[in-house]
């Protein structure tokens, strides 16, 4: 077991402008289950990859523990990785391929048996030890792919989208076990997602990424309740957040004809006339008499059984503006009609227009 | 047969469907063959233009194309075996006059093969040195060329491409060009006539072929399962036997097959490097000189000639599966 530390770590591909991943400073715990997530291209893999040696460091260091591994090939550094298509070794049998890493290390075979079986009871594999990967149902593979690493009993597990390759119903089932398999083991693991809902279910912490730079790294519930920039709270949560412009006024900020009180200190972090406002659907009230606050046309409900999402449109200076609000499963507001919507105002997020940057200080913290 | 590489990759009985695009990659990553019909996404993109093919091949008039032209390829054959069985009087006029007379005879293989008139008519001993020149001469250039390919594909290092197409560059060069240096070499070094001499020319000349075919498939295999090795310890050189030599023995076989029938048919690097010796020269140095002085003997060179083609046809029928597939195996990229 051991802790992992990115200190300032670079990745510059040749004949690129911009860095891959860009002076990375994230500091991960003993036994700490962190998740790297981004959308597509913001160099989260390229992240890992420089963690296990698969990928040059430009710049900066890596430590796993207190040992430098910047320079270190992947097979010093003791660690595990899952690929997303499993890469399984497709002339070996489960065995076997969960085996090989101990038989490169020179393990004996008795010990090695009994190393590979152990992992395979954990993991449900016991009655396929015998098979060729082909012979493996998709979920499977996927735990074959688990056992691999779970048999190395390695410092850091390294998992790279393990999820992706998996149906939904099965993907849920997965994250589930993943995450409390982990738990047991105690293996410091860091885990590589684009999926949001994935990386609040499953992470102890999550770290944002966007075009190489490092967002907000933070606990599921601090990344929702005070996300630190714009993107960090459009990208986190589920509906996403609603986010849209504001006029400011010398005592606060206007939501609709509704006026939000603000601090003065944070008003004087705004620049220019406007903030950018962002309410969760969850943080948004609804009454349908004409009242203070945003009018909104409700273009669809949808309906979740307890719960359901209201879809709608207001006119926010005049630009058609989407607006989603989580109502009532039964007593909701139907499309066509319109709504007068409010925001919960101690969940009120607000952001700097042109930095993007969070500028009132998040309730409870 | 019990190769293991049946087990490695999708059985190949399973049909041509398996060679669309990116279901090759796709087969090695999880080992699943096409056959069972393909899964949606990487695989379909290709999929068609390889039914497309299959349609067209299987049509009744490619199959009546595919048995003329058959037919035409085997007439010679059939001439030469039919020759081989009569006697020496007959030789002088067409196979075809069997239909005839006919009076079979296997004296010229008793003549070919035990040596009757004179002792060095015997071609056993000349059987021999074809064996002695042909494995090392399949095995040496297939393992530098899987190193090569691995190397080209794999390892990053300065020069890479240009090394490459300079390798492959060297195809353009006959090689008859190099036969005389070569040879002054090895009689430099004191291995001129000797089968080292031999071995090392045929490893020389088979290698840029080899390494071209073999870093096309090499370069196909994915890219994690490498990275998966690296992660779990094995070195470059484990990496390469446990995990590019199993996964490339159809490809291997192959190039195996292409490599062993053109160093058993070869003449003229054994005739050049081998001194034409008794004791070096192989099968077909001693063919071309069997019909004798004044053509003595041309009764024998059909027979002489069909004990040659035994070896290469038993190679042939025993590994023709890999032969198409790794034909094809280079190509189903694109």
């Amino acid at each position: 077991m051991a802790s992992v530390t990115y200190d300032k770590a670079t990745r510059l591909y040749p004949n690129t402008p911009r860095p891959a991943v860009d002076s990375l400073d994230l500091d991960i715990a003993d036994g700490e289950f962190l998740v790297l997530v981004g959308p597509s291209g913001c160099g989260k893999s390229t992240s890992l990859r420089m963690l296990a040696g698969l990928e040059e460091v430009n710049g900066g260091r890596i430590l796993i523990g207190d040992k430098d591994v910047t320079d270190i090939a992947p097979k010093d550094r003791d660690i595990a990785m899952v690929f997303q298509n499993y890469a399984l070794y497709p002339h070996m049998t489960v065995a076997e391929n969960m085996g090989f890493a101990l038989k490169i290390a020179g393990v004996g075979k008795e010990e090695r048996a009994a190393r590979v079986l152990e992992a395979a009871k954990l993991l449900d594999l016991e009655d396929y030890l015998a098979r060729k990967p082909k012979a493996l149902s998709g979920g499977q593979r996927q735990r074959v792919a688990m056992g691999r690493a779970i048999v190395r009993q390695p410092q850091v597990f390294l998992m790279d989208e393990p999820l992706s390759n998996l149906d939904a119903k099965l993907r849920v089932q997965t994250r589930t076990q993943i995450a409390s398999l982990q738990r047991r083991l105690g293996v410091t693991t860091v885990y590589v997602t684009h999926d949001q809902t994935e990386a609040l279910t499953m992470g102890d912490r999550i770290a944002v990424l966007k075009d190489g730079i490092l967002q907000q790294v933070g606990t599921p519930r601090q990344l929702l309740d005070a996300p630190q920039n714009v993107f960090v709270a459009g990208f986190i949560g589920s509906p996403a957040m609603n986010l849209f412009p504001a006029d400011v006024t010398e005592d606060g900020v206007m939501f609709g004809t509704a006026l939000l009180a603000t601090p003065r200190e944070t008003l004087a972090k705004v620049t220019g006339t406007s903030v950018t406002i962002g309410v969760r659907p969850e943080d948004i009230e609804i009454s349908p008499i004409e009242g203070k606050g945003l009018q909104v046309q409700v273009d669809l409900v949808e309906e979740l059984g307890a719960d359901g999402y209201l879809y709608g449109h207001s006119e926010v200076e005049g630009k058609r503006t989407d607006i989603v609000a989580r109502v009532d499963g039964r007593d909701h507001p139907n499309a066509g009609e319109t709504v007068y919507v409010h925001p919960v105002e101690s969940h009120v997020h607000l952001f700097n227009t042109e930095s993007g940057e969070r500028i009132n200080p998040a309730a409870g913290h | 047969m019990s190769n293991p590489a049946i087990d490695v990759l999708p059985d190949p009985t399973e049909g041509p469907g398996r060679h669309g695009t990116g279901t090759h990659t796709e087969a090695i990553l999880t080992g699943r063959g096409g056959g069972r019909g393909r899964r949606g996404g990487v695989g379909s993109s290709g999929g068609g233009k390889a039914d497309r093919v299959k349609q067209r091949l299987t049509s009744p008039w490619a199959t009546v194309a595919a048995i003329i032209i058959a037919f035409l390829w085997t007439v010679p054959t059939f001439g030469l075996f039919v020759a081989s069985l009569r006697p020496a009087a007959d030789k002088r006029d067409g196979w075809w006059t069997i239909f005839t007379q006919w009076q079979p005879t296997l004296d010229n293989y008793s003549t070919v093969l035990v040596g009757s008139s004179t002792a060095n008519n015997n071609l056993a001993s000349y059987f021999i040195n074809s064996f002695v020149i042909t494995i090392p001469g399949t095995l040496f250039p297939l393992l530098l060329a899987l190193m090569a390919a691995y190397a080209f594909a794999w390892i990053p290092f300065r020069g890479r491409g240009t090394l490459f197409v300079l390798v492959f560059a060297l195809q353009i060069v006959p090689l008859q060009m190099a036969l005389i240096p070569l040879l002054q070499f090895f009689n430099g070094i004191g291995i001129g006539g000797t089968f080292p001499a031999v071995w090392i020319a045929h490893t020389i000349f088979g290698l840029p072929l080899g390494i071209f075919l073999l870093h096309n498939f090499v370069a196909q295999i994915p890219p994690e399962l490498i990275e998966a090795a690296r992660v779990d310890g094995a070195s470059q050189t484990q990496i390469f036997f446990r995990i590019i030599i199993p996964l490339s023995l159809p490809a291997i076989a192959s190039i195996a097959i292409f490599q062993f029938l053109w160093v058993w048919n070869d003449l003229l690097v054994a005739l050049v490097f081998s001194g034409g010796t008794a004791e070096v020269a192989p099968l077909t140095a001693k063919l071309a000189n069997m019909a004798g002085n004044f053509g003595r003997n041309e009764h024998l060179l059909p027979a002489g000639a069909f004990v040659s083609i035994i070896v290469p046809l038993i190679v042939f029928f025993a590994l023709q599966r890999y032969f198409v597939r790794g034909l094809l195996a280079g190509s189903t990229k694109g």
